[in-house]
């Protein structure tokens, strides 16, 4: 029966993209409100009727994985969850991911926000990802939620060379002086790596340009689709991997599931919304061919005139 | 016979040699650290087998004042344990111990393995400190010597920043330097920017249309430049406004913009001679949450019809929805930004698009003023500068990498210490 | 006398900042300016909760086109307001933070704001199909370079680009569609970004020196002659 589902959408997409295409060569433009009911039945075919691809990572995402995946057990990592919920569909399957993979590879992780809206989507990673997955971790041993703290760039400035001074205690209330991983952890210099998922600003940017820079500390980003190209300057030195949007989650799901197996039956959003993201990108292309016709069929018949 | 009695004292030597070198080694498997631990403390074993886990100290470490800066950091440097390797090795980390005066030791960090250098950041100018650090196995920590005493230095000037302070002197002094010649009356040649031309016919539209224009600020703080240089518009956009006496609404999404940009409308208004045509409610605040804002602002368009929006300042994934809803009620779009990652979109939704360093050149190029001009004037120093120093590095590293040219490779190292802001 | 005071503050705290990354004992100087700032940011949110408050109720008083959005507005301000400070419903006692889980305050955020915020960010899915449709047409030859850029890009990220030109030849492997779209990600794209970004950062530079400079004062409202 899915497929059915699955078809009867997809053969109204193509059908209609041809229908349009004629009307294109007669030099008929398309509407707006047209684009949009067709970007909808395409993203949502997918989501109701799942349609999965294959993915393979890319050296900017393997990077950052097989760093994870090759720090001693028990390195310290500190994680910035440095979006919104409008961010949140696009960037919280990173976040997960990188949540999880740390865990399975026995590391400490610190869990930080620099925006106020990022605390609660911690509190789902937390609640939905860590608790149910390593249900044998313990709070303030395995991982320590630090919370947010306002002030932005002004937050790094300070923890890059002291992290208690702007954290004293964890979210709880509980003093970090007496939280086992912050023994080893003074400031940002003390971290194995510093992952920051995010895409505005603050972000990934100030990260490196605040902290990853200054105390020569390795830094990964998982970060929004449009704002990965920004980071590209700082690929490999100072940015050792990034993850660009749903496809980046996508891969670095697909090689958590490869290198972890016991991550089979998890759930996979990257690799899940990697189907409405292709059918979108298949009809965009085909606007796009749509609209150039349409404007040189146009152009052709004002000339005539 | 002498080659017998030279036989016999050549084993009795061998013999006395031999015998030597077991108490030596056997001294050394039972004290592990005595020869080496001079005035440090005694090595902490917490296991029976302490023998067969005894691992090698660090060793010549030395501490020293960090340089420049406010004498709160001393630096440590070692020699890593030769247990210290990358396969196999029993270390799992090093410890970290200071002592301040004649205090007690106490732990300040622990590193990983390899490590061979340490900055205490949390030390206080002019008191005395001494450190030493153990050399961490599964069960037992071996000291080393112990450093001797130093309190950390205040500097008063970074020199390691000297280039820094030459590129922003050059930079600066060029713009300082424009500004005089053009006071003096000197005509400065500035490019056409399209989308400030275009200004003055935008707000005419709307007159023409009886229709308000929309100027958006942005969705940062005072405390970002972009919103500034947005504000500097407003000033000259508002002021045409009052002239044409037309319509202007400004929804924001930070409160002290909202008060800036009041101040800004209200004294346009006084300056074109019509205090009485405005009203605070030109500005209002909507909400800091930043999609809440793009609803109320794309509610807002979609509702007033504005014939013109301004779209300047800081944006993220809000550009491309709020400049689409701007088209699609038929708005002539002015917008600009230094966030290279939305540009793309305003180019595509927009009629007209200031890229980057044209937002914050719009305010001295409507102005028209000469000591402003002057300052874009002294930018083009810097991209002189830049231009260089790129076309020499992009030389020097195609030689060094494809012929090993050693001179080249000095070229690019002394530009790297150059640019450096460490 | 309106200009000279903010003018004169401009100059002494900007002057002082640039000499501080000069000078290590002012080192902190920024930090505790941006201290300062986020202060009187926090401050000044009375200012616009105060402005959004009077522009609601006004409208709802005198009845005003779309009046019923402003109760909309209203209640949730209002809710919201009572939900943070009261911290209503939340599990342990009054010192656990504002947003801990089962509290309204994260009820609300968690069922209300983020499929909210969710709904909005989607839209760009949209708008991104109805400007690619109108903004990719090969008008002349930029805007054929960008057409083709744009084409690669989008098929690069999907599976299709690598099902298309898989059979390309390993030492040709950068003509596969994916390779390509990286190349033009890292190459192309990074050049022209690099150069927007030191123009922007020159221009950051003759910005910042026009207002410590005092040359540049329409922000403050005046000079608009």
């Amino acid at each position: 029966m899915p497929n059915v589902g699955v078809l009867v959408p997809l053969v109204a997409i193509f059908g209609g993209l041809i229908w349009l295409l004629v009307r294109a060569i007669r030099g008929r433009e398309v509407e707006r409100r047209v684009i949009f009911m067709f970007i909808f039945v395409a993203v949502a075919t997918p989501i109701l009727f799942p349609i999965t691809f294959q993915e393979h990572a890319t050296p900017v995402v393997k990077n950052l994985f097989d760093r994870i995946e090759n720090l001693p057990s028990g390195s310290t990592i500190l994680m910035s969850f440095d979006f919104d919920p409008a961010m949140a569909p696009e960037v919280q399957p990173m976040a997960n991911a990188l949540s999880r993979h740390c865990l399975a590879r026995e590391h400490k992780i610190v869990f930080m926000c620099l925006w106020a809206t990022g605390q609660s989507l911690l509190n789902t990673t937390l609640e939905y990802v860590i608790r149910p997955d390593f249900p044998h971790l313990v709070d303030g041993v395995d991982f320590v939620n630090v919370g947010y703290k306002a002030g932005n760039e002004g937050v790094l400035n300070v923890i890059v060379s002291d992290f208690k001074k702007m954290f004293p205690t964890d979210v709880n209330g509980v003093p970090l002086d007496g939280v086992e991983i912050f023994d080893k952890v003074g400031s940002c210099k003390d971290f194995d790596l510093i992952l920051t998922v995010g895409g505005g600003r603050p972000g990934p940017k100030e990260w490196v340009l605040f902290v990853g820079d200054p105390a020569d500390v390795p830094i990964g980003a998982g970060v929004a689709a449009v704002v990965a190209p920004q980071l590209y300057p700082y690929y490999p030195r100072q940015v050792i991997g990034i993850l660009g949007g749903i496809k980046g989650a996508a891969e670095y799901e697909s090689e958590l599931v490869k290198t972890h197996p016991r991550f089979e039956n998890m759930e996979k959003p990257g690799l899940r919304m990697m189907g409405p993201q292709t059918l979108a990108h298949v009809v965009i292309l085909a606007f796009i061919v749509i609209g150039n016709i349409a404007f040189f069929r146009g152009r052709r018949g004002k000339k005539t005139e | 016979m002498s080659f017998h009695r030279g036989r016999t004292s050549s084993l009795a030597s061998g013999l006395t040699a031999r015998l030597a070198i077991f108490i030596i080694v056997i001294a050394f498997l039972v004290t592990p650290t005595s020869w080496s631990q001079a005035d440090g403390p005694d090595p902490v074993l917490a296991g029976s087998d302490s023998a067969l886990a005894s691992l090698a100290p660090i060793t010549s470490l030395v501490a020293e004042d960090n340089t420049y800066d406010n004498g709160n950091a001393l630096r440590l440097i070692w020699v890593p344990s030769i247990d210290d390797r990358l396969i196999d090795s029993k270390i799992i980390g090093y410890r970290v111990y200071r002592l301040a005066g004649a205090g007690e030791p106490r732990a300040i960090a622990e590193l990983p393995p390899g490590s061979n250098q340490y900055l205490d950041e949390t030390v206080l100018r002019d008191s005395v400190y001494s450190y030493y650090i153990s050399t961490l196995s599964e069960r037992a920590e071996f000291p080393s010597n112990r450093t001797a005493a130093i309190s950390p230095q205040r500097e008063w000037i970074n020199l390691d920043r000297g280039y820094l302070f030459l590129i922003a002197l050059a930079i600066a002094g060029a713009v300082i330097y424009y500004v005089t010649v053009a006071k003096r009356g000197k005509k400065l040649f500035v490019r056409k920017i399209a989308g400030l031309e275009a200004i003055d016919d935008a707000v005419g539209r709307a007159t023409e249309m009886g229709r308000p224009v929309l100027f958006i600020p942005g969705i940062h703080d005072m405390d970002d430049v972009q919103t500034l240089a947005a504000l500097t518009i407003l000033g000259r956009v508002s002021r045409t406004i009052a002239d044409y006496e037309s319509k202007i609404f400004m929804p924001v999404a930070r409160s002290l913009v909202m008060t800036a940009g009041r101040e800004v409308i209200k004294s346009s208004y006084q300056a074109a001679g019509r205090p009485d045509a405005y009203s605070d409610d030109m500005v209002n605040y909507i909400t800091d949450e930043q999609f809440g804002y793009v609803a109320a602002v794309d509610g807002i368009m979609v509702r007033e019809k504005p014939a013109t929006v301004f779209l300047l300042g800081a944006f993220f994934a809000e550009s491309l929805i709020l400049a689409e809803t701007g088209n699609s009620v038929g708005a002539i779009q002015i917008a600009g930004t230094a966030r290279p990652a939305q540009l793309p979109f305003f180019i595509a939704a927009c009629d007209f698009t200031l890229i980057g360093e044209e937002l914050f050149a719009a305010s001295a190029y409507l102005s028209g003023e000469p000591r402003q001009l002057g300052s874009l004037k002294g930018q083009d120093v810097g991209k002189v500068i830049a231009m260089v120093v790129m076309t020499v590095g992009v030389i020097a590293l195609t030689f060094a990498e494809a012929w090993k040219i050693e001179f080249m490779q000095d070229i690019l190292d002394r530009l790297s210490i150059i640019f450096s802001t460490n | 006398m309106r200009q000279l005071v903010p003018l004169t503050i401009t100059f002494c705290v900007g002057t002082l900042l640039i000499v501080s990354v000069f000078i290590p004992p002012l080192g902190d100087l920024e930090r505790t300016f941006t201290l300062w700032f986020d202060i009187i940011a926090v401050f000044a949110f009375f200012l616009g909760g105060g402005n959004l408050l009077r522009v609601h109720i006004n409208k709802l008083r005198r009845r005003k086109t779309d009046w019923g959005f402003s109760i909309v507005t209203l209640a949730g301000f209002s809710t919201m307001l009572a939900a943070g400070l009261f911290k209503i419903g939340n599990p342990g006692d009054i010192a656990t933070a504002v947003d801990a889980p089962g509290s309204m305050f994260y009820t609300i955020f968690d069922s209300v704001v983020v499929p909210l915020g969710s709904t909005m960010y989607s839209l760009l899915a949209f708008f991104v199909a109805s400007a690619s449709y109108r903004a990719f047409r090969a008008k002349n030859r930029e805007a054929t370079l960008l057409l083709v850029a744009a084409f690669i890009i989008l098929l690069g990220r999907t599976p299709f680009g690598l099902m298309l030109t898989e059979w390309v030849p390993d030492s040709f492997s950068l003509l596969q569609i994916p390779n390509l779209a990286i190349w033009i990600m890292n190459s192309p794209n990074l050049a022209g970004q690099r150069a927007i970004m030191i123009g922007i950062g020159l221009g950051v530079i003759s910005m910042s020196l026009r207002l410590i400079l005092g040359i540049e004062r329409s922000y403050l409202g005046g000079d608009n002659a």
